[in-house]
C-alpha cells in the first residue's frame, strides 16, 4: 500500500524530538534515531500527503504539499477551474 | 437518539444540576434502525443529511474526572463511537463538521484546531470536568494541532486510536499501542465502499450498454455492461490481488480479466471483441483511477502523476473503442 511519490521534506536541524509526528501518522513513516533521539523518515515511500506531522510540528520541521488525493475531485475542479472539489454524491456540499 | 431519564446525575453540588440537564445523554445501544440506517449511508442514501447536532454529550454516568471524546457531526462516525463505549462513562463533544466523517473534515479543516477551541469554549467544558485533556481521532490531526489547542484553551490533546473498536482497550490502557496507530485497508474495509462506487457508474454504464445492443448486438451490449459494472466491485474486493502500484493499472488488468470472461461468455469475437476489450479496460482503469479518493494511502501528488501517465491512454482506448463500436454498427445496417 504506498503510491511511492510523495514531497514529505524533514528539516533534522528544526527536530527537537518530541515525536509528535510518530504519534499522528498514519503510515508509521517516522521512526527515531538511535543515538540523537531526534526523527528520521523511515518509510517516506508510504507518505498519504495528509499533512497530519507538518500541522502538529511546533517547530516548524516538517513539510509537505497536501492536498485530496482523490482523482474525481482532481478532475472536477480542474474542469470547473475551481480547487479541487470533493462530494461523491453530486451535492455540493461534502467529502468522500 | 432517545434519552435515558434514569441515568443518575453523579457531578455534585446542585448548581451543577441544572447545566447537566441542559447536556444531553447518547444511548450506546445500537439499534436495528441505526444499522438499517449506516446500510443505506453505505448506497448513499441519505448520506448528506446525516448530521448530529454539535455540542456536549454524555454517554453513561460520567463524572468531572471522565474522559472527554471529541467526534464530527456525521451521524455514522457519532454512531460508531458511541456504540463502542457500550457500559461507559464518558463526555463526548461533537465538532461541526458540515456532517463530514473526522479524516475528510480534518484535511479540509473544518474538524480543525480553530472549531475544537470554538466548541471547548462555547460547551464551557471546564465547568463540566476538572482536567483539562481532551481525547482527539489520530486522524483528526491533519486538522488540528495539539501545540495550538493547548496554547488557545489549556487543554492537552491526546491522540486516540485511528479505528474507534480500539477505543476501550485505549482507554483501560491509557495510551495507543503502535498498531492502533496505523491505518489499515482490509478487504472488509474495502468491500464496504463498493456499493458507492458502484451506484453513479451504473446508469451511465447500462446506458452505453443498451446503446451497444441496439447498434451491435446483444451479446456485445450485455458483455459491456456486465464486464464493466464488475469492476466498481472487483477492484476494492481484489486491490491486494491484482498487481500495480497505481489503482489504474489494477484497473486495466481487471479490464483485460472481465472483458476476456464476458467475450467467452456471451461468444463475442473479431472486431467487436477488439472493441470490448478497449472499452470495458478504459472503463476499469477511470474507475479504479478514481477508487483513489476512496482509499486510505493515495497522496494528492501521487494522483496527480498517476492522472497524467494514465489519462491520455485511458481516453485513447475509451475513444478508439467507441469509434469501432460506431464502425461496426454502420458496416452491419449499411453492408
Amino acid at each position: 500500500m504506498s503510491y511511492q511519490t510523495h514531497t514529505l521534506k524533514l528539516e533534522i536541524a528544526e527536530c527537537t524530538g518530541c515525536g509528535q509526528c510518530l504519534e499522528v501518522c498514519p503510515h508509521a513513516v517516522f521512526g527515531r534515531e538511535a543515538q540523537s533521539k531526534r526523527v528520521k523518515l523511515l518509510h517516506a515511500e508510504r507518505c498519504m500527503e495528509c499533512g497530519a506531522c507538518m500541522r502538529n510540528c511546533a517547530f516548524g520541521a516538517v513539510q509537505v504539499e497536501t492536498g485530496v488525493g482523490c482523482a474525481a475531485a482532481l478532475i472536477s475542479g480542474a474542469l470547473n477551474g475551481t480547487a479541487p472539489q470533493c462530494g461523491c454524491s453530486g451535492k455540493k456540499t461534502g467529502c468522500c | 437518539m432517545k434519552a435515558n431519564v434514569n441515568q443518575a446525575d453523579q457531578t455534585g453540588n446542585e448548581q451543577d444540576q441544572g447545566r447537566l440537564a441542559e447536556i444531553p445523554i447518547v444511548d450506546a445501544v445500537f439499534t436495528f434502525r441505526d444499522r438499517f440506517r449506516h446500510w443505506g449511508y453505505r448506497w448513499g442514501v441519505g448520506r448528506m443529511t446525516a448530521e448530529v447536532t454539535p455540542g456536549l454529550y454524555r454517554l453513561g454516568s460520567p463524572d468531572a474526572q471522565s474522559p472527554v471524546l471529541v467526534s464530527a457531526n456525521y451521524r455514522m462516525s457519532f454512531d460508531q463511537l458511541r456504540r463502542a463505549l457500550v457500559g461507559r462513562a464518558v463526555w463526548i463533544l461533537v465538532l461541526d463538521t458540515k456532517g463530514i466523517n473526522v479524516w475528510c473534515a480534518a484535511g479540509k479543516g473544518t474538524f480543525g484546531t480553530e472549531e475544537l477551541v470554538r466548541r471547548l469554549d462555547r460547551d464551557r467544558l471546564s465547568d463540566v470536568v476538572t482536567h483539562r485533556k481532551v481525547i482527539v481521532p489520530q486522524l483528526g490531526a491533519p486538522g488540528v494541532a495539539a501545540h495550538r489547542v493547548k496554547q488557545l484553551s489549556g487543554f492537552t490533546v491526546i491522540w486516540g486510536p485511528v479505528h474507534v473498536r480500539d477505543l476501550p482497550d485505549f482507554l483501560d490502557r491509557g495510551e495507543a499501542a503502535p498498531e492502533m496507530r496505523r491505518v489499515t485497508f482490509t478487504f472488509a474495509e474495502r468491500v464496504v465502499l463498493a456499493p458507492m462506487e458502484l451506484r453513479p457508474a451504473f446508469l451511465p454504464l447500462m446506458g452505453v450498454g443498451v446503446a451497444v445492443a441496439l447498434a451491435v448486438g446483444w451479446r456485445s451490449g450485455a458483455a459491456f455492461f456486465l464486464a464493466s459494472i464488475s469492476a466498481p466491485v472487483a477492484i476494492p474486493a481484489l486491490h491486494d490481488a491484482l498487481p500495480g502500484t497505481w489503482l489504474s493499472v489494477k484497473g486495466v488488468f481487471w479490464g483485460l480479466i472481465a472483458s476476456g470472461m464476458a467475450a467467452w461468455a456471451f461468444s463475442v469475437s473479431g472486431w467487436p471483441l477488439l472493441a470490448l476489450g478497449l472499452s470495458v479496460t478504459a472503463v476499469s482503469a477511470f474507475l479504479g483511477l478514481n477508487f483513489t479518493g476512496s482509499t486510505t494511502y493515495t497522496p494528492v501528488n501521487g494522483v496527480k502523476r498517476e492522472m497524467k501517465g494514465m489519462l491520455p491512454g485511458i481516453i485513447s482506448a475509451a475513444g478508439l473503442g467507441l469509434i469501432l463500436w460506431v464502425v461496426i454498427a454502420i458496416r452491419r445496417f449499411w453492408a
